[in-house]
């Protein structure tokens, strides 16, 4: 092997305090871990980016043009237009998930979670870079499935504001629960429990077809228990103005996930659960 | 400066094994340093809890005089980690995983360019820095390690066992390069079961057994330790007849081959003597293990190597036991 000039000489840093060094330190290491994770994804567009495509077409296709036909308006719009920002919300809750729980317990399982582990970035900006990560996903499906949709059917959207803060808040909840799912997974099968038993019943059953207006009082009552319902409804509020629930109370429920799942997944760092004996 | 630091350092795991039991631990900057034990004795343990990979039970860790309690992020931009196995996404691109790694601790990706260019062409790498890092041979990926562990130019570097599998070649010359950046400032502390690659590096040596340090010193302290010596000579042919020689311990290996244990008060021309008498010709001679082996070995098989007593040798023949030997 070649021989070694002086260390530690090699592309200094300008002088700078220690607290401008960090910050810096910090953001460079954010952007890295969502570069790396955007890259994955860009890898691996045969498991990230087709599937949904697929699964959004058929959907459009068999509910929309084949059954949607037959079943008339609900909430004064056509099928397809109420189911389209269902559809598309499923999409970006099931990629969000999907993207931080297999990227994360990939990198366990390979080991090479331990480069993050030793390097000097804090444990809540490792989670946050994986959120990060998990809301591309989510947002670049999210995009893909609103195109598939236009072919479609024409989608008006009433509130933007409201389309993009729940499309954001939604992605950020499940990229933490699937980052939560992957902390705790020691094996391939328990990162696909929660989205085949767990995650997809709740989303099916969270209004992405039908208004809970149509079940009896007590289902409707069961149905609010869902969080995925009130997420869902949002979304759906900012494109047609209609939604079952209190889009007020949804957000609040949002950003209530969203700090509660963040502050666990922090948490579940320090203890090292999963990932340091 | 200490660059590493640790007191009463003690690991127990969730079922029950005491890894650690309250080690204390200083290493100078600048040192080469030898962490040595067998399989199991807590030296891993004791690297993973410095490099955050595993949570100790108690006690403290200093690196260059950052707490992992208090000052984690400055202790962790001093250290470097070379892992006993592989542990970088095998999907990647050697380029890639330096860079990602240099992101990790805040280096600019210009920067972290020009060294990737740097140490990859150091450690022979910079022809398969596009190559995909799966398909790189056993002592590339080790190298990948070490280039990876130096990304960011630490202090201070550990390495656990980055030698194990790789050719002599590659080891000689990983050695040699090791000496090179420790000539440059780096600190670095190896763990290995090449017990000859610690006694040709390390300064240092501190030997852990059953989650205590038994032995920490200089090298050549701890080797002055090492009372007895165990010899094979290689005979022409076979004896013509049995020799005696009360005090040494002497054992056959096969017709042409005598196991010595010979120590410091003794000397080896008493055997020689003895040996021309019953017409043994001795054509070539040479240490049974290396010197560090052998005090390794009788370190952790506890025996009491600064008595000067007579102890047994490494392998399974035991020649203290035997003074007399038949041709």
């Amino acid at each position: 092997m070649n021989a070694v000039p002086p260390a530690r000489t090699r592309g200094s840093h300008a002088e700078v305090t220690t607290a401008d060094r960090m910050r810096n330190a910090r953001r460079v290491g954010f952007a890295t871990i969502v570069i790396r994770e955007f890259s994955r994804i860009m890898r691996i567009w045969g498991q990230t980016l087709v599937p949904p495509v697929i699964t959004a077409t058929l959907y459009f296709i068999i509910f929309g043009n084949l059954i949607g036909g037959r079943i008339g308006q609900m909430g004064g719009y056509s099928y397809l237009q109420y189911i389209a920002p269902g559809l598309i919300m499923m999409s970006v809750i099931t990629n969000s998930y999907g993207n931080v729980v297999s990227s994360f317990f990939g990198a366990k399982f390979g080991r090479h979670i331990e480069e993050l582990l030793v390097s000097p970035l804090p444990n809540w900006l490792i989670v946050l870079g994986y959120v990060a990560g998990g809301v591309l996903r989510g947002l670049l499906v999210g995009l893909i499935v609103t195109i598939i949709a236009l072919f479609f059917t024409h989608l008006h959207v009433e509130h933007w504001f409201v389309v993009i803060a729940a499309v954001l808040l939604t992605s950020v909840v499940f990229s933490l629960g699937g980052f939560v799912n992957a902390v705790f997974a020691k094996n391939f099968d328990q990162i696909t429990f929660v989205p085949t038993f767990i995650l997809t019943p709740m989303t099916y059953l969270g209004g992405v077809f039908y208004s809970i207006s149509m079940l009896p009082e007590w289902a409707q009552t069961v149905s609010k228990a869902n969080p995925i319902l009130y997420m869902v409804n949002a979304f759906r509020y900012g494109f047609l103005g209609h939604a079952d629930v209190d889009v007020g109370f949804s957000f609040t429920i949002m950003v209530v996930f969203v700090l509660a799942l963040f502050a666990a997944c922090v948490m579940l760092m320090n203890r090292g659960t999963g990932i340091r004996e | 400066m200490q660059a590493l630091s640790l007191r009463q350092l003690c690991k127990t795991y969730k079922n029950g094994v005491q890894a650690l039991k309250g080690i204390d631990l200083d290493v100078e900057e600048g040192d080469f340093f030898a962490l040595l034990g067998p399989n199991g004795a807590g030296k891993s343990t004791a690297i993973g809890i410095v490099s955050s990979l595993v949570n100790k039970t108690s006690g403290t860790v200093e690196v260059f005089g950052h707490s992992i309690d208090t000052d984690l992020e400055a202790a962790k931009s001093c250290l470097g980690v070379v892992p006993q196995e592989i542990n970088f996404n095998q999907f990647e691109k050697v380029s890639t995983i330096l860079l990602n790694q240099a992101g990790f601790y805040g280096i600019p990706r210009t920067i972290a360019r020009e060294r990737m260019e740097y140490w990859l062409n150091q450690l022979q790498l910079w022809d398969k820095r596009e190559a995909i890092s799966r398909s790189l041979s056993g002592g590339m990926k080790r190298r990948l390690m070490i280039a990876r562990a130096l990304i960011h130019e630490p202090q201070l570097l550990i390495l656990d066992e980055p030698t194990a599998g790789v050719d002599i070649e590659v080891r000689r010359s990983m050695w040699e390069f090791l000496r090179r950046i420790n000539d440059q400032g780096t600190t670095i502390i190896l763990t290995t079961h090449y017990l000859e690659e610690a006694e040709t590096l390390c300064r240092h040596i501190a030997i852990i057994d059953e989650g205590r340090i038994i032995e920490n010193d200089r090298m050549s302290t701890v080797l002055r330790k090492l009372h007895t010596e165990t010899f094979v000579l290689n005979l022409r042919a076979p004896l013509r007849a049995p020799i005696s020689l009360p005090g040494y311990g002497m054992a056959m290996v096969d017709d042409t081959t005598i196991e010595v244990e010979v120590n410091k008060e003794q000397n080896l021309n008493d055997i020689f003597a003895a040996l021309s008498s019953v017409g043994g010709e001795v054509v070539s001679m040479r240490n049974k293990a290396n010197r560090l082996e052998e005090l390794f070995m009788r370190l952790v098989e506890g025996r009491d190597v600064a008595s000067g007593q007579p102890a047994a040798g490494p392998s399974d023949a035991k020649p203290a036991a035997a003074q007399q030997v038949g041709a």
